[in-house]
């Protein structure tokens, strides 16, 4: 059976378009596998070193304050796979400890700079008036001053005679407490958009007010850009701790952290294996952190949009 | 009419946040512990009594609030005060240091421009998903890896020290920089423009630059806080004499005037860059539109 001309054009074109949702949906799931896999990667990898990092003492055979006195300096071997520092301590354990350390605290200074960005922004950009003016300016001065500036002179002002464990809680809560202004600035911005809807309107002359519906009405829909904060905080506070432990107004001998293993560049002038695979895990580290935080991001973006679509179509449910 | 009362309105906004930044500096540097003390007093052939009595003399124990007062108004005057840990007048310290920040600041802000620009313009104009990957490695790479460190290889390595602050400023350029201008590159007119066959070079300095400009003089003016944070780490790390350096050691001193003055012009000059290039790219924004 022979096809015409006009049959024959429209085969074509339905194989075209056929070819043409195939090659879209194989994009679309190569795209979707390679997100899945950097992502589980990135998830994986973190939460192996978390392990390591937590039984440390185990893994390394040694505690990171303990002195191997007959080996100063030593090079990498069975016995010390990372070598020694110059006051015999095993460079692997100390390293593992500094990672206990930043992936511990990083997190929860970002926590708490995020809960106090959510309470000055969220009060300004509810509010407005005075407080919103007031909160505008402060977050315009914290953002005008160089943050490594702003760091080395809180750092310097606050005790530095510590002990160690001291300096540590210090130099993270430092941290935790003047990284506030730039997600506050977003937050403020997410509840003026907010702050006319529709949800929030219902539930006014539903008579919820003051805190009550801050808590229970804007915060569960700011919780997209609350997240994308929070995962953004972690790697600039641990690239900020070694910032700060480089220049000697970090955390204190014998507690390692990755500024002061980095520390060492300044004495041992030698290519030191060791010294590289404090910056190799540092670089991994915080490049994990930046592909599940842009995955992070974008998903709560995604669905912050979609609800907020959702929202002006139907309402939200009520909860007050 | 409007207009100078918008000038009027930024210049008095810049006024204030100074003045609250220094008011501020100086409260927390007054509250710190530490502060106060004299070396002198641990000195035990000094009179007790003497020392004492220089310590009252002070114009920063008398009272905090007629202090901070005094010391702005002497600013105003033009007079910075003195430093204590210096011992020196704080203008001499910022005449003899500023060109070295200026240098390292300027090299930085050029350097990580030319970078960004070098990487974001041919991926504006052709994208390639492999210069895109090496372009977003890089600057991811550097994004990772603390100024300081960073200051700290060079130096070790004896290399260029001077490129750490370019190095520093190029990844945080180029992320944004991108964005703005791939944005700008799929506009409609400029697909428009394509279409036509207009040449690539044209259709970047016609199309899809005056699009951009707005968003890239804004963050020009950024980029002067990024380049400054960064000087701090490398003048303090390389022991180059510059204002980031003095900066570290005053802090570390409690050195009130020092520090005070310091937080001011460091925040009147970010403010300022950023609202000149606020105003520049309002202005080019109106012309665009």
């Amino acid at each position: 059976m022979k096809r015409t001309r006009s049959q024959k054009s429209e085969v074509r074109s339905q194989k075209k378009a056929g070819a043409g949702l195939l090659s879209s949906v194989f994009c679309l799931l190569s795209s979707a596998c390679r997100r899945f896999h950097t992502r589980n990667l990135a998830w994986i990898f973190l939460a192996l070193l978390f392990l390591a990092a937590l039984f440390s003492d185990r893994i390394a055979g040694a505690s990171y304050a303990h002195q191997f006195r007959d080996f100063p300096s030593a090079p990498i071997s069975w016995r010390f796979l990372l070598g020694t520092d110059a006051l015999g301590r095993d460079r692997l354990a100390r390293l593992l400890a500094a990672t206990r350390i930043s992936l511990l605290l990083a997190p929860a200074a970002a926590v708490f700079s995020t809960a106090l960005a959510t309470l000055i922004g969220g009060l300004a950009g509810y509010r407005g008036g005075l407080i919103d003016r007031i909160a505008v300016r402060a977050i315009d001065l914290m953002l005008s001053l160089p943050w490594i500036f702003l760091l080395i002179a809180a750092r310097a002002l606050l005790p530095l005679n510590v002990s160690p464990a001291v300096s540590v809680l210090i130099t993270f809560a430092l941290l935790g407490a003047l990284g506030w202004a730039g997600p506050a600035r977003v937050i403020r911005a997410g509840v003026r958009d907010m702050r006319s809807s529709d949800f929030l309107l219902q539930a006014r002359a539903c008579g919820c007010r003051g805190f009550r519906l801050l808590l229970r009405q804007l915060a569960p829909n700011l919780k997209p850009v609350l997240l994308a904060q929070f995962w953004t905080a972690i790697p600039l506070f641990i690239l900020s701790e070694a910032n700060l432990g480089l220049l000697g107004l970090g955390v204190s001998d014998p507690l390692p952290s990755w500024g002061n293993l980095l520390r060492e560049l300044e004495t041992d002038l030698a290519f030191n294996p060791g010294i590289v695979a404090c910056l190799a895990l540092m670089l991994a580290v915080l490049g994990c952190f930046r592909v599940v935080t842009e995955q992070k991001t974008e998903v709560r973006i995604q669905k912050s949009e979609d609800r907020s679509q959702n929202n002006s179509l139907r309402g939200r449910p009520l909860i007050i | 009419m409007s207009a100078l009362k918008h000038y009027a309105h930024l210049l008095v906004s810049l006024a204030v946040t100074v003045l609250i930044g220094g008011f501020l500096t100086a409260a927390l540097v007054r509250l710190s512990p530490g502060f106060g003390v004299d070396e002198h007093s641990l000195d035990p052939t000094r009179d007790v009594a003497g020392m004492q009595a220089r310590q009252a003399a002070r114009p920063e124990q008398r009272g905090f609030l007629a202090y901070s007062l005094r010391h702005t108004a002497a600013m105003f005057r033009g007079d910075l005060g003195v430093s204590r840990n210096w011992n020196r007048p704080v203008t001499d310290l910022l005449r003899e240091r500023w060109p070295v920040t200026a240098q390292l600041m300027g090299v930085g802000i050029l350097g990580g421009w030319a970078l960004a620009l070098a990487f974001a313009l041919p991926a504006a104009i052709f994208p390639n998903r492999i210069w895109n990957a090496v372009a977003a490695g890089l600057s991811g790479l550097l994004l990772c890896v603390p100024s300081a460190a960073l200051a700290l290889l060079i130096f070790v390595y004896a290399g260029p020290v001077r490129a750490v602050v370019a190095l520093a400023v190029f990844p945080r350029i180029f992320q944004y920089l991108q964005n703005v201008l791939s944005h700008a590159a799929a506009e409609p007119h400029v697909m428009a423009a394509r279409a036509r066959g207009i040449s690539p070079g044209r259709i970047l300095l016609w199309h899809i630059l005056p699009v951009a400009a707005p968003q890239v003089l804004a963050l020009a003016g950024v980029s002067v806080s990024m380049a400054f944070g960064a000087a701090v780490a490398v003048e303090v790390v390389c022991d180059f004499p510059g204002i980031g350096q003095l900066a570290w050691k005053a802090a570390l001193a409690r050195d009130l005037p020092l520090l005070v003055t310091l937080t001011m012009l460091v925040t009147l000059a970010t403010q300022m860059a950023n609202a000149v290039a606020g105003m520049v790219s309002g202005e080019r924004g109106e012309v665009g539109a």
